[in-house]
């Protein structure tokens, strides 16, 4: 029982895990889109917010 | 969890970013749009005073004292003038421009969002919950990580500086904000000296190695502009962080109060 109820602990612990990196991987790509690709139509359209929070631009 | 997680960061993504929106309309949006006024050469800075309010160049000055009228006219000539300069291509409205930045803001917010509720995330797994008042406090913290901590070596860069390599520049800016980071949840959360030390080499290391920088000053806008954009950058970066994190964490306590 104790066991049983460890390895749920683990698996659910596993789980939170995988989530916690699957988030954070969409933040670091959404971010990586708006504030750092060099696409010159992205670039372009994120100008004013790339100076306005501190991101180097050009 | 995933849905919890994406739920909170989107709704407290938006929320900052329409606030960011609207502060950066109020108080950075003119020091950017004069700065690139020099940046295009329609207005130049040189040895002498230049107008603070960036309705003409110093050597209207004297035409100037005509009256307001001129000055009216100045402006919209000077307008006119800069998105000219400005055009690569057909220079876009200004309502697309803005829309576009309100737009950027939100996902650039909401990527700072879904980092942070990716940090509570963490922290439930070591049974720590985290409510409002921890937001508050991880969202001055990103703050320090995102923007202060990289500020210090990149100061926010006003349109017509010449800096650097970009790459090299992001490389420093990215590798800042993880360690700043990660060096203030270590002392967060840490315990003993050696995290502690491990946490303030983390703090202290893009300082000592330095961003990349170039050897002289080439800047065409007037220092004080460039002062002032990078004191309203910072300060409504603050702000915006401290909300940020303060709904996410209200967001996240109340997702999680039921599980």
């Amino acid at each position: 029982m104790t066991m049983n109820s460890g390895a749920l602990r683990a698996t659910s612990q596993t789980s939170a895990l995988v989530s916690v990196l699957f988030v954070a991987f969409v933040g670091a790509a959404l971010l990586f889109t708006a504030g750092l690709a060099q696409s010159s139509t992205l670039h372009d359209a994120a100008h004013d917010v790339r100076h306005a929070t501190g991101f180097p631009c050009h | 969890m995933i849905q919890k997680m994406l739920a909170s960061a989107l709704f407290a993504g938006v929320v900052a970013g329409l606030l960011a929106a609207l502060l950066q309309f109020a108080f950075v949006q003119k020091p950017l749009l004069l700065a690139e006024e020099y940046e295009s050469g329609a207005l130049v800075h040189f040895q002498g005073v230049a107008p603070a309010d960036g309705s003409h160049d110093a050597a209207t000055a004297e035409a100037d004292q005509a009256g307001q009228d001129a000055t009216a006219q100045d402006a919209a000539a000077h307008d006119a003038d800069s998105h000219e300069h400005a055009g690569e291509e057909a220079a876009p409205s200004s309502l697309k421009r803005n829309a576009l930045t309100g737009l950027f803001l939100i996902l650039v917010y909401t990527a700072y969002a879904a980092l942070l509720v990716a940090g509570f995330g963490l922290a439930l797994v070591y049974g720590r919950r985290i409510g409002a008042r921890e937001g508050l406090l991880w969202g001055i913290a990103g703050f320090a990580a995102f923007q202060l901590a990289p500020a210090l070596g990149l100061a926010p860069e006003l349109p017509g500086m010449l800096a650097a390599e970009a790459g090299a520049r992001q490389v420093w800016w990215v590798g800042t904000a993880l360690a700043t980071a990660t060096g203030l949840g270590l002392l967060a959360y840490g315990r003993g000296p050696l995290v502690v030390a491990l946490a303030l080499a983390l703090l202290a290391a893009p300082h000592l190695i330095g961003a990349p920088t170039l050897e002289g000053f080439a800047g065409v806008a007037p220092p004080e502009l460039a002062a002032i954009f990078a004191a309203r950058v910072l300060g409504v970066g603050l702000v915006v962080w401290a909300v940020l994190g303060w709904t996410a964490g209200a967001l996240w306590s109340k997702e999680t109060a039921t599980a």
